[in-house]
């Protein structure tokens, strides 16, 4: 019997195998950390009196309650709270006293976790790769075997740099044929999450594959992974090849000289074996999908941006769903008044998707009455845009162009909207108050939620671009 | 940990599929540092929105005699915020009921000592006819009883089961294997 490319990697890493008594010890090669779900798990090694085992092995930036609007002339930053700015002192104080190498502000490579870790090159095939947070999942883009972990595993790999863990199930999700013009990864995991649920893949570890997967380029690898998450998974992960050996090849935390060719050879490794078995496969085609927006208050209740939404009974969930959102089920989103547009998070943060946000709205004007926020997903990308006057060209049409950070994707720093009102967001969450109490999220590709920006309303990206263009 | 061998309390029902960790820990507090006295953000959105459908049942709960909360399909889903167990602890919360948790909240609540029952269909269906139902959750046998329903066996691996019953970290028994870890560290390198 064959291995899954998720078998490989666990094998690999189990420090003690798993009986009938006790899980799995999982050895991790990278924790990353930051400043929301680290500090109890931090003040836990102080009250046992623990080193971190092995600090060489973390990395920490600031993202989640750091503000993205710039400091002002006297150096001060704009925090929501007194709270906050302590949560990033105290990350700062934790990584000093323990030497843990932090992205902090001075860091030309601060930005998302999830953002930078693979832009640095230390996400590398077949690692184990865990932060607290659940979006950890990302990094499996590049055949790692990543995901999100709790304050108190936070603490475990901190003293340890293991995991207890019991062997998670496997789902094949197979993506076959052309994505139509237009159609990004986020339509397709919208899609994915759509068609199996918000608790599609409880218990298992996704490998998407297919020769839509080996199409794609790393960032939207990236975005399809990042949301595995949202139909329940444990991690989410593509085989790595020769597009994943390309990016990877001369960042700053890669292997280089003859370490990096052992290192690719051990890599081509990783993938399913032909004879190998998932607990659960799915299949979808490709050509199928079209551009996808979220109507309710789970990233599983999705709509071809052209369809009406579904129906519903009272009582029901999607019946409170709609209450929340101001819907009447069967009706159609298209022409539906949206407050403000967010571009960013660990979804749709990096510069690919700042291009295709850039193309809509280049020499246009977004609608009076929407307002616009793109937050690169970090400084790197922040710098990529500038050099490419994208930055020029979201300010120019009306949109405010901020400092890399979670910002409005989670809303703890301040970057909210208001209560009742709509924002189409490139995150991945539309939980009922995500983005502030009351406010209504919609979860749209950049494509997407660029057009809705210019027309202001809930608009068809097809028809809309081929009746303004030029 | 203390440990924790029986909970016998009545029931709390929200009657609402995929309850998310936000909804149990709104973002906006997470800037805390603490693990203790977050019970007071519990659903704080729901609980405190006279608009929210839940707002009456929070008005009425008890959490003295309603330890044990009951909810649809998939409780805990979303983020990883750990913040979600301690609230619910906080609030006097010991047990949650539901047809299956998120993995990671799954994760996080049994290493704080908040017990998860994992019922059928019908079972929860009968808990959500019956409000203020008295339910004995015994971590020994791993069986709930329900007064009027019968007992039943739920899923609780037996290292979970072992460290609610004695009350130990499961850190602790971690730091016991360091030498393994350190053997497979060496091999790594080698």
């Amino acid at each position: 019997m064959g291995l899954t490319l998720f078998e490989k990697i666990w094998k690999k890493h189990v420090v003690c195998p798993e009986t009938t008594q006790a899980p799995a010890v999982l050895y991790i090669d990278l924790h990353l950390l930051h400043e929301v779900t680290s500090p109890q798990a931090f003040s836990q090694l102080k009250q046992k009196a623990l080193p971190v085992h092995q600090p060489n092995r973390c990395l920490a930036t600031i993202d989640h309650a750091i503000p993205t609007l710039p400091a002002g002339p006297d150096g001060k930053r704009s925090f929501v709270s007194a709270q906050a700015s302590e949560q990033v002192d105290t990350l700062e104080q934790n990584c000093k006293e323990h030497g843990i190498q932090i992205h902090d502000w001075d860091s030309p490579n601060r930005g998302i976790v999830h953002v930078i870790g693979p832009e640095l090159g230390a996400t590398q095939p077949g690692m184990t790769i865990v932060c607290g947070d659940s979006h950890t999942s990302t990094h499996g883009a590049f055949g790692a075997l990543a995901f999100g972990i709790g304050t108190t595993e936070v603490g475990h790999v901190l003293a340890t740099q293991c995991l207890l863990q019991q062997k998670p199930k496997t789902m094949n999700i197979e993506v076959c044929g052309d994505l139509r013009p237009g159609v990004s990864a986020k339509d397709v995991i919208l899609h994915i999450i759509g068609q199996i649920g918000v608790d599609g893949a409880s218990g298992c570890v996704i490998e998407y594959s297919g020769e839509t997967i080996r199409n794609m380029d790393m960032e939207s690898r990236m975005t399809l992974c990042n949301m595995s998450i949202e139909c329940g998974a444990r991690a989410g992960m593509i085989a790595p090849d020769e597009v994943t050996f390309h990016y990877l090849e001369g960042r700053a935390m890669s292997p280089e000289g003859n370490n990096w060719k052992r290192s690719v050879g051990v890599w081509r490794e990783l993938y399913s074996d032909e004879n190998a078995d998932f607990d659960q496969s799915v299949s979808v085609d490709a050509s199928d999908i079209r551009p996808i927006i979220s109507f309710g208050t789970n990233p599983g209740m999705v709509v071809k941006v052209i369809q009406a939404i579904p129906s519903a009974e009272a009582g029901d969930s999607i019946s409170k769903s709609l209450d929340y959102m101001g819907f009447k089920g069967g009706e159609t989103l298209l022409g539906k008044q949206i407050d403000v547009v967010f571009i960013g998070s660990c979804t749709n943060a990096r510069i690919t998707d700042l291009r295709i946000v850039a193309d809509v709205l280049k020499n246009r004007k977004i609608a009076a009455r929407t307002k616009v926020i793109i937050v690169p997903g970090s400084e790197s990308v922040k710098k990529v845009a500038e050099s490419e006057g994208l930055d020029k060209i979201f300010i120019d049409c009306g949109a405010e162009w901020r400092n890399p950070g979670c910002s409005m994707c989670i809303g703890m720093n301040g970057d909210i909207a208001k209560p009742g009102e709509y924002v189409v967001s490139t995150s991945n969450r539309n939980f009922e108050g995500r983005q502030g109490t009351g406010v209504r999220t919609l979860l749209a590709s950049p494509r997407t939620a660029a057009v809705c920006a210019l027309a202001g309303m809930i608009a068809d990206p097809d028809n809309f671009l081929e009746q303004n263009h030029g | 940990m203390d440990n924790i061998r029986l909970i016998r309390s009545k029931t709390f029902n929200l009657p609402v599929e995929n309850v998310d960790t936000d909804q149990i820990f709104p973002g906006r507090f997470l800037t805390t540092s603490q693990r203790q006295g977050l019970g007071k953000y519990c659903f704080y959105d729901w609980r405190n929105d006279p608009q929210n459908s839940f707002y009456q049942s929070f008005q009425e709960h008890d959490p003295e005699a309603q330890a044990v909360l009951v909810s649809g399909l998939n409780f805990g889903c979303g983020s990883s915020r750990e913040h979600a167990a301690w609230s619910l602890l906080g609030a006097g919360f010991r047990a949650v009921i539901s047809t299956r948790f998120g993995d990671i909240f799954h994760s996080n609540a049994l290493k704080n000592g908040l017990v998860l029952v994992q019922v059928s269909e019908p079972t929860l269906e009968f808990l959500m006819q019956n409000h203020r139902h008295q339910v004995n959750i015994d971590i020994s046998t791993a069986q709930i009883e329900i007064s009027g329903l019968g007992s039943y066996e739920f899923p609780l691996d037996e290292f979970s089961q072992y460290c609610l019953l004695n009350g130990i970290d499961s850190m602790d028994y971690l730091l016991g294997k360091a030498d393994q870890v350190r053997d497979f560290e060496q091999n790594m390198s080698g």
